[in-house]
């Protein structure tokens, strides 16, 4: 009882922070001038139509470098925390598996190519429009995702996976060092000519990294689902 | 009193999925519920973090048709916020999956899901 009123005492304090923040709180009506710069500078420096993906890919492609480590990490993590040992008990080896029904298998069928292009075509214009490499790999993950879940016993190729992850992100690498050595610093983008705003071939290097983050991120991810079936 | 401004409502909803969360994380013995939790209070930190990149009027800041690259000034909201969450999001994910994984382990140990079960590192 003391125990359900120290919670709700901290919920109500954390609820009246929240309450002030929300009424003091005023909307921007114009940018920071970070933001501003960004938002200006950013397309004709870049060639970049949407400003998130050069913001994501050229100004804080560090960040971005750093953040698919954390998830190669998660996947090594993972399959560490999750390996088989040799007497633990699996599920899918002792229960019968009860077929996916015609209508999840049929969808699955006509479905899973129709994902896969999403993907790829989220991955591909993520300088144009809404998307890039982390949006367009969580799509192509998701695809793997129902294919599990429609085929349980599907047995994704982990090896293959690993190379073209490790591929791919040794590429992401020299690509930034490119950067360092023709234009103005690591993971600088612009040493690909600029093209039409607007263009498919356009903004330099950054529709490459871009493929090169969603071909890496949709092989972690589709790891990280593949170590939780066991 | 007229409508309030959207971010406002955004900003609302945002904090209430984060005293949802934290509610849940206090009250409930259950691993995965306290997990979920977690994930209520990370969703809402990032509706927070969208709401404050908000300009009124604002709109998407992809230049095209919509927005040209003269009026993308005023006319866009804040990207530094947006790039911030697509980070946070990956990062949440990450740390959902390890959390998963633990329970997973613990599971496998102890039978049960409770948090009354392990009890080896209560003081």
């Amino acid at each position: 009882m003391i125990r359900r009123g120290f919670i709700i005492l901290a919920l109500v304090l954390f609820g009246l922070v929240f309450a002030r923040l929300i009424g003091a709180y005023q909307e921007q009506s114009v940018l920071r001038p970070l933001a501003e710069h960004y938002v200006t500078q950013g397309p004709r420096e870049l060639g970049a139509a949407n400003v998130i993906t050069g913001i994501l890919i050229t100004y804080r492609g560090f960040d971005t470098l750093g953040e698919v480590a954390v998830l190669f990490m998660v996947a090594a993590g993972l399959g560490l925390l999750l390996r088989r040992d040799g007497d633990g008990p699996s599920v899918s080896a002792n229960t019968p598996l009860r077929p996916a029904s015609e209508l999840v298998v049929t969808g699955t069928e006509v479905l899973l190519p129709l994902i896969f292009v999403f993907g790829a075509y989220v991955i591909m214009h993520g300088h144009l429009s809404a998307g890039g490499g982390f949006q367009g790999g969580a799509i192509v993950a998701s695809a793997v995702l129902l294919l599990l879940v429609t085929q349980p016993l599907t047995r994704l190729r982990l090896d293959l996976l690993s190379i073209t992850e490790s591929f791919a992100g040794v590429l992401f690498v020299c690509i930034g060092l490119l950067g360092l050595i023709l234009a103005g610093g690591f993971l600088d983008s612009r040493f690909l000519p600029q093209g039409q705003l607007g263009a498919f071939f356009s903004a330099g290097a950054i529709p490459i990294i871009s493929i090169l983050l969603g071909i890496k991120v949709g092989a972690e991810l589709s790891v990280i689902i593949d170590r939780f079936r066991r | 009193m007229g409508f309030p401004p959207v971010s406002h409502l955004v900003l609302a909803t945002g904090c209430s999925l984060v005293l949802i969360g934290f509610y849940g994380m206090l009250t409930h013995r259950n691993i995965l519920r306290i997990i979920i939790g977690f994930s209520l209070i990370d969703t809402g930190i990032h509706m927070i973090l969208v709401a404050t990149g908000y300009i009124t009027g604002g709109t998407a800041p992809i230049i095209d048709e919509a927005l040209s690259l003269d009026a993308a000034a005023t006319r866009s909201v804040d990207p530094i916020p947006s790039a911030l969450v697509v980070t946070a999001i990956v990062i949440g994910l990450s740390v959902t999956a390890i959390m998963l994984a633990y329970a997973i382990r613990l599971y496998e140990t102890k039978q049960t899901l409770s948090l009354d079960a392990f009890t080896e590192s209560k003081w």
